[in-house]
Parts: C-alpha cells; sequence; structure tokens
C-alpha cells in the first residue's frame, strides 16, 4: 500500500506539533478504552505528557521517582501481572540510564511493556548534550523481542502508541519535544514494520525516520527542482525493518540517502546500510548527528548545526552524483 | 513488634507443628542433594547460595504459597521472584519436586536446549515467575506484579528472595523505597543474609551495616529471622500477613553452603561446582535420598 502525498514538502506556516504531546492525547484515549493501561513515570509527566493520563486516571498511573531502574523493573513486573503498562521518561533515560534492566527484565522475557522515551535527539535544544538521547535508537534495535518505532508526526505517534497497546511484546516509541510539521497523508494508517512511501521517484531514495521524514520532504523538493527526481520513505518503524519496500526503493534508485536525527551509527542509517549491503549493495549516504555528542541551543540552530537540513539532503545526494 | 520477638525467639508456640516444622526441613534436605547433584552434573552453578537458600524456598512451596503445579498460569496464584536468580538450582529443584516437571530434567541443567537455564528464564520453564540473574532487579518486578495484583483485585500474594551482596545494588533501596510508598502488604522480602558475596564477606567487599535498619528506615515492617529454621520463615509470612499496607521483609540469617561442612561459610564455594568425588562426600553428609539417575 502506497499513500501518495502529492507534496512539496511540509507547507511552511502549516500547524507543527510534538510527537509527546500526541503521545499524551493517545494516551488519555488508550486509557479510556483500555482498562489494563497503566502508566508510570519518573518524574518528568509534565514533560512527556503522561501527566493528562495521571489527572484522568490517577489510580493507573505510578510516578517511581528519579528511578529509572525502578521505573523499567515495575513496568515488568505490572506486565508480568498482567496488565499493559506504559513507562516514560526522557530518551537518554529510558534507554541509557536503564539499560540493563531494559534488556534483562523487559526485553529478554519478551514483557508487553511499552517503553515511550520522549526528548529524543538534539531538539531537546537549550538542555544540552546530557539530555540529548542520539544513540538510543542504536541501543534498542539491537536487543532481541524488542519493536523500535520513531514515528515521523502527531498522527503517527497517535497511531502507533494505540498500535502498541495492541502489539504483544515490547515496544520502544522514540518522541520528540520540538514540534514537527504533519507529514503523514490523509488516511494514513500506521501499522509495526511497513514503510511509507510517501513520495515517487527513481532517482535518490530518501530514506528517513522522525524529524528526518519532514526534511527530506524539503529536500525532495529542492531536488525536483534540479530535475532529480528522489523517493521519500518514511522508516517510522526500524525494526522489524521493512525490507520489501527499502530494497525495492533501492533498486529502482540505485542510491540512498538516509536521514534522522540520531547518529550516524547504529540507527536508520545504520540498520539500511546492514540490509542493503547484503540484499542490494547500492551507494549510501547517511545524514544524521556525525558520531559527536550534542550541546546546548535552539533546536533549529542545532539542526543546522548538525547538518540535518534539507540544504544538506541535497549536497548528499549531488555528492553521489560526483557533481 | 510482637511479631517481630515471637518470630526471633526459637521454638516456643511455632504456626506450624513439629511434624510440619520436620516435613520442611526434609523437603529442604531434599533441594540442597538435588542442589549438589545438578551442579556436579553441570560442572558449574552457584552451590553456596543456593545451599543457603534451600529452607527459604522449601517453607515458600511446600507449604506457603498457593500454587497448582498442574496450572502454572493459574491468575489467583501466590508468585515468587528469585531476584537472587544464580541460586537457580535450588527454585528448580524446589519446582520439580512440586510437581511442575519430571525431576529427571534436573541433570539438563546449564545444558544447550535445556529448560534449565543457568539463571531462570519464565519463558521457558513453567513455574518460573520471572527471569533473573542480572542482580538488584527482582524486587522492582515483585512491586509491579503486587501492584497489578491490587489494581486487578487478586488476592494472590508476592514473595521476592534477594541476596546480602545483591543489596548494594541502588535499585534495590529504589524499589525499596516505592513498596513502602505503595503500601504493599501484598508483597513479602527475604534477604538471604549468608554474610559471603564473590569477593569476599559483604563487610569487607561493601557493608552494608544494617540492612535490617535500612528498610525499617524506608517504612518496612522488618523481622530478623534465623532462615535455616522452617518455623521462623512460615512465622515471617504469617506475620507479613498481618501486617496491612505495608512491606514485609525478612532479614534471613544464613550460611552459605549450609549442610555441606566444607562448603559451609567458605567464599570459594559461590560459583563453583563441586567435583564427583566432593559431590559423593557432600551427598553423603546431606543424608540419605533418592538418586537423579
Ligand atoms: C548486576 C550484576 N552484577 C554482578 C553479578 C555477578 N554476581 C553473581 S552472584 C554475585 C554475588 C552475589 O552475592 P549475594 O547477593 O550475597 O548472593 P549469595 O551470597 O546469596 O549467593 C555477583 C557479584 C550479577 N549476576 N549481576
Ligand atoms: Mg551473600
Amino acid at each position: 500500500m502506497t499513500h501518495e502525498l502529492n507534496a512539496r514538502g511540509p507547507a511552511a506556516g502549516s500547524p507543527k506539533t510534538a510527537t509527546r504531546e500526541a503521545y499524551g492525547k493517545a494516551l488519555v484515549e488508550l486509557g479510556r478504552a483500555r482498562p489494563d493501561v497503566v502508566v508510570l513515570d519518573a518524574d518528568l509527566s509534565k514533560s512527556t505528557m503522561t501527566a493528562r493520563f495521571a489527572r484522568e486516571f490517577p489510580d493507573r498511573f505510578y510516578n517511581v521517582g528519579i528511578a529509572e531502574q525502578n521505573l523499567m523493573g515495575t513496568a515488568a513486573g505490572l506486565a508480568l501481572g498482567g496488565l499493559t503498562p506504559f513507562a516514560s521518561t526522557f530518551a537518554v533515560f529510558a534507554a541509557g540510564r536503564a539499560y540493563d534492566q531494559v534488556r534483562q527484565s523487559i526485553a529478554y522475557p519478551g514483557l508487553n511493556v511499552k517503553i515511550c522515551a520522549t526528548h529524543a535527539g538534539i531538539t531537546v535544544g537549550a538542555d544540552g548534550a546530557t539530555h540529548q538521547a542520539i544513540e538510543d535508537i542504536a541501543l534498542m534495535r539491537v536487543l532481541p523481542n524488542m519493536t523500535v518505532i520513531v514515528p515521523a508526526d502527531d498522527v503517527e505517534t497517535e497511531q502507533a502508541v494505540k498500535t502498541a497497546a495492541s502489539h504483544e511484546g515490547p515496544v520502544y516509541i522514540r518522541l520528540g519535544r520540538h514540534p514537527v510539521p504533519r507529514v503523514t497523508p490523509e488516511g494514513y494508517e500506521f501499522e509495526v514494520g511497513k514503510a511509507t512511501v510517501l513520495r515517487q521517484g527513481d532517482d535518490v531514495a530518501l530514506v528517513a525516520c522522525g524529524i528526518g521524514v519532514s526534511i527530506a520532504l524539503s529536500a525532495a523538493e529542492m531536488l525536483a527542482a534540479r530535475g532529480i527526481r528522489a523517493a521519500v520513505l518514511n522508516v517510522s518503524t526500524i525494526k522489524p525493518l521493512d525490507a520489501r519496500t527499502i530494497v525495492s526503493a533501492a533498486e529502482r534508485c540505485g542510491r540512498v540517502v538516509t536521514i534522522e536525527e540520531h547518529s550516524t551509527i547504529g540507527g536508520l542509517g545504520g540498520a539500511v546500510c546492514e540490509l542493503l549491503s547484503e540484499r542490494r549493495p547500492v551507494a549510501v549516504r547517511r545524514v544524521g548527528v556525525p558520531d559527536v555528542f550534542g550541546q546546548s541551543g535552539p533546536p533549529d540552530e542545532l539542526l543546522r548545526f548538525y547538518g540535518l537540513t534539507p540544504e544538506n539532503v541535497v549536497s548528499a545526494v549531488e555528492e553521489m552524483e560526483g557533481r | 513488634m510482637n511479631a517481630e520477638r515471637r518470630a526471633a525467639g526459637r521454638g516456643g508456640t511455632g504456626v506450624i507443628s513439629d511434624r510440619r516444622a520436620e516435613y520442611l526441613e526434609e523437603k529442604a534436605r531434599l533441594i540442597r542433594r538435588r542442589v549438589i547433584e545438578m551442579t556436579a552434573a553441570a560442572g558449574s552453578g552457584h552451590p553456596g547460595g543456593s545451599l543457603s537458600s534451600a529452607d527459604i524456598i522449601a517453607a515458600l512451596y511446600f507449604h506457603v504459597m498457593r500454587i497448582d503445579p498442574g496450572n502454572p498460569g493459574w491468575e489467583d496464584r501466590d508468585r515468587f521472584v528469585l531476584s537472587k536468580g544464580h541460586a537457580a538450582p535450588a527454585l528448580y529443584a524446589a519446582l520439580a519436586e512440586r510437581g511442575f516437571f519430571d525431576p529427571s530434567e534436573l541433570v539438563t541443567l546449564r545444558r544447550t536446549g535445556s529448560r534449565l537455564q543457568g539463571h531462570p528464564d519464565c519463558r521457558k520453564l513453567p513455574g518460573i515467575e520471572a527471569s533473573a540473574g542480572s542482580l538488584g532487579q527482582g524486587l522492582s518486578l515483585a512491586n509491579g506484579i503486587a501492584l497489578a495484583g491490587r489494581l486487578r483485585g487478586k488476592s494472590y500474594r508476592v514473595f521476592v528472595l534477594l541476596g546480602d551482596g545483591e543489596c548494594q545494588e541502588g535499585q534495590v533501596w529504589e524499589a525499596a523505597m516505592s513498596a513502602a510508598h505503595w503500601k504493599l502488604g501484598n508483597l513479602a522480602a527475604f534477604v538471604d543474609c549468608n554474610g559471603l558475596q564473590i569477593d569476599g564477606p559483604v563487610e569487607e567487599v561493601m557493608s552494608l551495616k544494617s540492612p535490617a535498619e535500612k528498610f525499617r528506615a524506608f517504612g518496612w515492617n522488618v523481622l530478623e529471622i534465623d532462615g535455616h529454621d522452617a518455623r521462623q520463615i512460615v512465622e515471617a509470612v504469617e506475620a507479613a500477613g498481618r501486617a496491612k499496607g505495608v512491606p514485609t521483609v525478612a532479614v534471613a540469617h544464613t550460611v552459605k553452603g549450609r549442610g555441606v561442612s566444607f562448603m559451609e561459610n567458605q567464599v570459594d564455594w559461590h560459583g563453583k561446582a563441586p567435583s564427583p568425588e566432593q559431590a559423593e562426600r557432600a551427598l553423603r553428609e546431606l543424608g540419605e535420598g533418592r538418586s537423579l539417575r
């Protein structure tokens, strides 16, 4: 199923929403529909937006305090007790501080815990490197049993969160603090493990996730003006990766650029390289954070500083063309 | 406090009869024999901490817990989390003896393809409630299971066993704090205080000072018991049941390697299997029993 966005990229001035906002809203709706859904947080509920669920369902909300390891362990226990826990904190703490707990207490026993980590990537902004997870996709996707989802916008977040609740097993959903434009087309339906072709093209495939998708769409527009037809793929499930869609785009285009707000090592770019080097070796360029920690600054400035812009994607494509 | 004093006192008006206590001692002896046989057969494993936990595990599985070996997924069953997962041989022995699987499987411990993994795997073996092995995580799991029971209106109880060295993990105290905060009266923890960890005595490696005082400071109902006395173990569980809206911990004083003279209080026997000759000697000391083979 191909969703086409007849698009010229996200329209400037279109409303932007942070994916964490959509998460907060989706949780409340889930709470109404599903009595088995419980939510845990580690003293960041106002930032992760779980506070909305907490207000409406105080009996199904557990704040563990600033104790991320216990957050993951308690969530695992709640799953063992037959409930469907959503555990939230910042991505840097969910994937980093509590890595062993996620590995041993959640992924290994394959428990039904949904880790919804907000404030991923450099667009955290002013808080700086200590709060900017640039390695969480890599950490989570190497865990057996773990499903890894990076929604691109509010619509996809809402659907991914609701889908995750009905998906048996551990899921990591990566969310952002910074408002992002709507990129999913009208009538879009999220499916775990399904990438979406947002724009057709046969010269280069722009393979993106999260905020990278809107960057890719804008880049595709700029490339079109130069006579280069770029396909744009939204790979919102990093694991399991939609091999068929990605390989077929690589086959058609012969060149691939990956775009993500994550280290160029081990994230979407890494996953795509692993796949294509075995299944369809083509030239690949990875646009992302180039193996450095982040820093403080306004999100848009940081995106420019680390090269996460449509212009940068265009340069990567031109570089591949040898221009 | 009354319960505390009673539990601490030896003998007296126990909650179980002498016959019952003897029965539980016999089960613990059987578990100890199995621990020796299993680790010897595997050529590796953790006899010391398995032997020190045997009486607690025996009392839970043969007296205290509401469980149904024929229906291990029974929703209302009591749960046991072995946070010190390296004592798996003792737990496997209890489960087999209780009828969860055939005792002949015990000798497959640690072999490729075995359901009896080096540390417990809840996806492989019926009766295992939680996977464990990375120390410090079991109390959080037990908290979650206890919370789920309360939210779902279940009357099951949750038991968890920790090591004393394990209590050096920060997560144990994160979980201790929350169990009291959440008033988890359906939770009872045991700390197997055998005084030893891998690199030496807990006192020397990194002293906990008093685990009892620490749990008390976090708001727990705290008992100190002889962890090899079935009466005191059962009494502690009863006391935990009477303590409403507060989790109970039994700080259980034990001997690492208990029951095998040359293993007792020997740090070396933490994670080393007995040779065939050593196993034979150990089994002789432990007394007659049906052999596994
Ligand atoms: C997180 C973690 N760190 C280290 C180990 C290795 N290890 C296994 S047992 C053990 C000592 C445990 O001591 P204690 O809790 O006192 O157990 P017991 O004496 O009852 O065997 C250690 C360090 C581990 N399993 N998990
Ligand atoms: Mg010890």
